[in-house]
């Protein structure tokens, strides 16, 4: 049996930086008309690999080619005069350009004078969207546009500039799984008509779905291959991470208490004036989990903000522990025990610049024993540190080390020591695990089990269905700024919230 | 240009006319000095329009540019320097001297623009320090090369005595600079019409075409410009260059337009006057020149009171006082940053070095 | 090389680049580098009066320089030192001659002279929290502002030096105020010589803003602040009330730099007596890297080249302007010191801190 040609392959592709080596020397095969699966969890090197085979960063040694030829990617040009197309983790778009503008900007048809011809290419983009069943609107601006929706504009971006080889970036992260399953929907149409696609994930269940061929990284290389029919779940999961893993957050059943946080008809409004969080109410009980399921944007950040402090509600009244809380501080709220893991460690956790040990006493840095009369107690920062570095399990050079030199896993283990280590009534976790490797989501799970099991009430947002339905005690979801379903964990079913964040009715509502 | 500061302009522009017209009346017939501070808000616009035209093409590829003020500065002395020469060492006539100095202010700007464009974009130096730079900089050589330039012992002008080339002629728009009140709006100098033209040549440049779409792009979204192929560092320096050669322009007003002499920071603050009008316009070319206008009648009011200044009672003399006045300009800049006039956004990148590589 | 040498590293090679550019400036304009370096060099430390001159420069180099420096571990950019230098003077010279006059009657140096910097003091950072308060609470940037400040600073002050608090002094012309009383001057500290004891203030005062900054809680926020600002407001830290403190006491420190200029050297305001010091105070904080004793070493320097440049304009015949285009190119050299490291190939350090924001309001 012949092979045919490769679309596109690599072999020996090794990218270093600095010390750390994000690919070693990696061989990778995309045969014409399949869609392959790169799998591997966060940090495995699924990305730097696919940045140089789209031309984005060139590659210390080894060698690409498109169709049997070895090719140079300089740059994205190279790649797309290729036929290469790569639709990115984080969207490619200027969120206040048009579908169209977005979609010629780089390849744009202009009159004499480089005047821009809109109407053509608009009405061009028309037919391609009819031809492939991805209906978008030409004239839309992209900021108004949903997630699924821009992640249409991608795809066309790149059927647009005549890709016959399309790299999917984790593109079902921010999708529903009605969403994702219209994306496979989508791509097995593009396989139909002669597309290669490469599909990075580190979802084992979407792998099985969708894959021709499954190619798994771990630690920079390729450790296996495989095909749907030859494996399973548990099997992908050894391999993606090197060792059996637990895919279930081992808890008990919850106990819970009276009410710790109650919302009643809030309202909260964006930085645009925009209503985006309307008349929710809710309430969280100590010693549980309510897990807040649902597509990101729909109101979960702002509904954070206003629990933490961060922004004020525009209407509705929000009490702790019976206290009104309304219109307290951040400040105020950390003092009455409201613990906050925000969704951006970086923006809004970390100070990356500092050290751990610092990072680790912001917000309680004024209080004793950190400090008195005003004076920093440096003694008590670094006992601090040491103590939270052990209960942890912190990997790093050590407590003064900048939050900069650790890994993600470690910085949100940071922050999440630095939330739990005062007395906290309210834990408010926004996507606590995000880009986060495996071996750090299980800790971090099991830390998020245990305050809930100390008693304190978890407020956990995520955007990940597992997470919710693996911890959460009690779930509702979101959609739009209000609560569309609630249910209890044990009844949730992954159909069921699905529908209910696209919009459509889940359980019966509160 | 959102309504409500279009009022608000409208507002303001009225307001301060009236005022010269009210205090003047009781000598001068209103409608001569309402022309008159018409026609003068206009020409004293014509620094700002142009500065903050040169703040929208920097800052919608997204580089923060606050050397507009020095660049304008530096526009000026050379623009200055090299009319004067022409002037005093060949037997040029006027105009052409003065075509020469415009040519030297523009390329002098340019030169100013890239020192910016090569701290800010190519080594990616926090760019409001870099602009910064470029102003202290600008005030360092200017002052430093106007003093030198007079010495007898190695200045330019040693022991000879300058010879002015004076200032552009007035052009009057045949038949509109005839009408009755309305006319001294027409009849202006060059670089007040050059400043109305380059803003909608602006206008129809950065959204009507492909060097436009791209430069928005890379102030908006430098990554997302990049991955389709485009060399967002090569579409900043154009930017740059392109904003600073028309901020050239802006500081020729100064001497080659206004008055024809050049003094040590004589740009007083009108670059950083124009960053403000360019935020107040929105980061449009159109509501640069709204925001322009707006600071320039209230310059006009302090010139309008000077030019009528007998007519005024001794009872509101006080408002001659040019550091009463003269205040306007700095107070309105402050109020309007403020956003109690309507909140303004920014290109999503500007002032981010991320170009899209490594 | 020693931890400790290292940070001085890039502002040396900075400055020895900008004076080596400086040189070719000089030789430009038909003068010998090396006669006008050394009248600089000579002007500067070639004698005890010229040592007392270097020291009397730097004090107001200090001060300003340490209040831009503040700002700038609060994320923010003061460009106002001018125009808060402007107000303190005015306040301390109001307070200096105008406060034996409302008591009636001579106040004793113990008491005047304290009252009179902390007017300065101030003066300054109420001029100085007007921007911080504008930019917490609507966004408008502290840079524009700041700078308009600084024209409606020396605006107001020449009206009311022309005006109401004008010298009245029989046959006064200049924009000056009346000479303060003696109990509110602020003494020299050796016979003969003007350094004055503000010089001494300055160097504690440098002192002071290290302990602020790295001892106390309100310097631990305020670095939040300015390395972070939202993750200092979800640590619980109140953004906005830091801002205006920062910038308060930014504002503070170069009022007391006009104050001290009042107090110890002219004895009344006159106008246009700063002579661009807090433009310089940019050039000193960003040579300084923004550390106090950054901040008083840069300080002597610039200090020492304004002095020295007179000397050097008499021997040589270069406008003293130079120095401003050298001071440039230093601060030129040190804000891009990408350059420098090409330029002596020095490694490049990881991470790089930044100083400022940009409009994103």
């Amino acid at each position: 049996m012949t092979t045919p040609t490769p679309a596109l392959a690599c072999t020996g592709l090794t990218k270093r930086y600095g010390a750390l080596v994000a690919n070693d020397a990696v061989d990778f095969e995309l045969l014409p008309g399949e869609i392959h699966v790169l799998l591997g969890e966060n940090g495995a090197g699924k990305s730097t690999l696919m940045n140089m085979l789209y031309g984005m960063s060139a590659p210390d040694a080894g060698e690409i080619r498109r169709e049997g030829w070895t090719v140079t990617l300089g740059t994205p040009t190279d790649a797309i005069a290729l036929g290469i197309g790569m639709v990115h983790q984080h969207f490619m778009l200027v969120p206040v350009f048009t579908v169209t503008e977005n979609v010629m900007l780089g390849a744009e048809v202009t009159r004499a004078g480089g005047v821009l011809e809109r109407r053509k290419v608009a009405d061009e983009l028309r037919a391609l969207s009819a031809r492939y069943g991805l209906e978008i609107d030409p004239d839309a601006r992209v900021d108004t546009l949903s997630v699924g929706q821009q992640q249409r504009v991608e795809i066309v971006k790149a059927l647009y500039r005549k890709a016959r080889v399309l790299i999917l970036d984790e593109p079902t992260a921010v999708l529903t799984p009605q969403e994702a399953d219209a994306l496979f929907g989508v791509m097995r149409d593009l396989r139909a008509e002669g597309v290669s696609i490469v599909f990075i994930t580190h979802k084992l269940r979407e792998v099985l779905a969708v894959a021709d061929r499954i190619t798994v990284m771990r630690g920079g290389r390729i450790v296996g291959a495989t095909t749907p029919s030859e494996t399973d779940e548990a099997g992908l999961a050894t391999l993606m991470v090197g060792r059996d893993v637990s895919l279930r957050v081992e808890k008990r059943v919850a106990a819970p208490g009276p009410d710790v946080l109650v919302l009643e008809n809030v309202c909260v409004e964006d930085h645009r004036g925009i209503e985006v969080v309307q008349d929710l109410s809710l309430r969280v009980r100590a010693g549980e989990i309510l897990g807040i399921a649902g597509v990101q944007g729909n109101g979960q950040t702002e509904l954070v903000e206003v629990v933490t402090g961060l922004r004020r509600a525009a209407r509705g009244r929000l009490t702790l522990l019976g206290d009104d809380v309304t219109r307290a501080t951040p400040g105020h709220l950390l003092d009455a025990g409201v613990a906050h893991v925000p969704e951006d460690r970086h923006r809004h956790a970390l100070i990356m610049g500092w050290s751990i040990a610092d990072n680790l006493v912001l917000g309680r840095h004024d209080r004793p024993p950190f400090a008195r009369f005003g004076l920093r107690r440096f003694a008590a920062v670094a006992e601090n540190a040491r103590r939270l570095f052990a209960a942890f399990d912190i990997r790093g050079s050590g407590p003064e080390a900048t939050c900069q030199s650790l890994s993600g896993g470690n910085q949100q283990k940071v922050v999440l020591a630095r939330a739990l280590s005062g007395t906290v009534r309210l834990l408010v976790a926004n996507q606590p695990t995000r880009g986060v490797d495996v071996g750090a989501i299980e800790q971090l799970h099991r830390e998020i089990v245990a305050a809930r099991d100390a008693g304190a009430a978890v407020l956990l947002v995520s955007a990940e269905l597992d997470e919710i339905l693996g911890l959460a005690d009690r779930i509702v979801v979101m959609y739009r700024g209000r609560v569309v379903s609630e249910v209890d964990a044990g009844a949730a079913t992954r159909p069921a919230l699905g529908l209910a964040m696209a919009g459509g009715v889940g359980a019966q509502g509160v | 240009m959102e309504r409500r500061r279009l009022l608000f302009i409208a507002a303001i522009i009225s307001v301060l006319v009236g005022v010269a017209a009210f205090v003047g009346s009781a000598r001068v017939p209103p409608l001569q000095i309402i022309a008159s501070m018409l026609s003068t808000t206009l020409a004293v616009a014509t620094p700002l329009t142009l500065g903050a035209l040169c703040g929208v093409w920097c800052e919608r590829a997204g580089v923060v540019n606050i050397g507009i003020e020095g660049t304008m500065l530096t526009s000026a002395f050379f623009g200055w320097t090299a009319a004067t020469a022409l002037a005093t060492f060949t037997a040029a006539p006027a105009g052409l001297c003065l075509l020469g100095g415009v040519g030297a202010a523009v390329v002098s700007a340019m030169l100013v623009g890239l020192l910016l464009s090569v701290l800010a974009v190519t080594f990616r130096v926090d760019q409001i320090i870099a602009g910064v730079v470029v102003d202290l900089f600008a005030v360092g050589v200017t002052g430093f090369l106007n003093r030198q330039m007079m010495f007898e012992h190695g200045g330019l002008f040693g022991g000879v005595a300058p010879q002015s080339a004076g200032v552009m002629p007035h052009v009057r728009i045949p038949l509109l600079a005839d009408l009755p009140v309305v006319g001294p709006i027409f009849d202006q100098q060059p670089i007040a019409f050059a400043g109305l033209l380059l803003v909608a040549l602006t206008h129809f440049v950065l959204f009507f075409t492909r060097f436009g779409l791209r430069v928005r792009a890379a102030g908006e979204h430098p990554r997302a410009a990049a991955t389709v192929g485009i060399d967002v560092r090569a579409v900043r320096h154009r930017s740059v260059l392109i904003g600073s050669a028309i901020a050239g322009l802006g500081g020729a007003y100064f001497t080659l337009e206004s008055v024809p002499s050049f003094e040590p920071l004589m740009t007083n603050g009108r670059g950083f006057i124009a960053l403000a009008a360019m935020i107040f316009g929105n980061w449009t070319p159109l509501g640069a020149l709204g925001a322009a206008l707006l600071f320039g009648s209230a310059q006009a009011l302090q010139i309008n009171l000077q030019f009528f200044r007998e007519a005024i009672p001794e009872s509101l003399s006080f408002l001659q006082q040019s550091s009463i006045v003269g205040l306007l300009p700095y107070v309105l800049t402050m109020v309007v940053l403020t956003g109690v006039v309507g909140r303004t956004t920014a290109p999503a990148a500007d002032g981010n070095p991320d170009d899209g590589r490594g | 090389m020693t931890a400790l040498l290292r940070p001085l590293l890039v502002p040396v090679l900075a400055v020895f680049t900008a004076l080596v550019v400086g040189a070719g400036v000089i030789a430009a304009a038909g003068a010998s580098p090396w006669d006008a370096y050394t009248g600089l060099f000579q002007g500067a430390f070639g004698s005890a009066r010229a040592l007392s001159e270097t020291a009397v420069w730097a004090t107001p180099y200090i001060f300003a320089g340490l209040a831009v420096s503040l700002a700038f571990h609060a994320g923010l950019f003061n460009i106002g030192a001018e125009g808060q230098i402007a107000v303190g003077a005015l306040t301390a010279a109001l307070f200096g001659y105008g406060l034996p006059r409302w008591f009636g009657s001579d106040l004793p140096a113990l008491v005047h002279l304290p009252m009179t910097l902390l007017a300065g003091v101030m003066g300054g950072g109420l001029w100085g929290a007007l921007p911080g308060w504008l930019k917490a609470r609507t966004g408008a940037h502290e840079v524009i502002n700041t700078i308009m400040l600084n024209y409606i600073a020396i605006n107001m002050v020449s009206f009311l030096l022309n005006g109401a608090l004008k010298d009245p002094e029989p046959g006064n012309v200049i924009a000056r105020t009346p000479l303060i009383a003696a109990s509110a001057e602020l003494p020299t500290l050796l016979e003969r010589y003007r350094v004055h004891w503000g010089f001494v203030l300055a160097l504690v005062l440098a002192a002071g803003v290290a302990f602020l900054l790295r001892r106390t809680t309100l310097g631990f926020e305020l670095r939040a602040v300015g390395s972070n600002p939202d993750a200092a407001a979800a640590g619980g830290i109140p953004v906005v009330r830091t801002t205006v403190i920062a910038m308060a006491l930014s504002g503070g420190l170069a009022g007391l730099a006009g104050a001290v200029e009042v107090t110890a050297l002219n004895h009344r305001h006159e106008l246009g007596f700063s002579a661009g010091y807090g433009f310089d105070a940019i050039a000193v904080a960003l040579l300084g890297r923004t550390h106090p004793v950054g901040v008083v070493l840069s300080g002597l320097l610039l200090g020492a080249m304004r002095n020295g440049a007179t000397r050097m304009q008499f021997l040589t015949q270069i406008p003293v302007d130079v120095i401003s285009v050298i001071q440039a190119l230093i601060l030129l050299f040190v804000a891009a010191d990408v350059i420098v490291r090409k330029l002596y190939r020095l490694r490049t350090p990881g991470e790089r801190v930044a100083l400022t924001r940009g409009w994103g309001a």
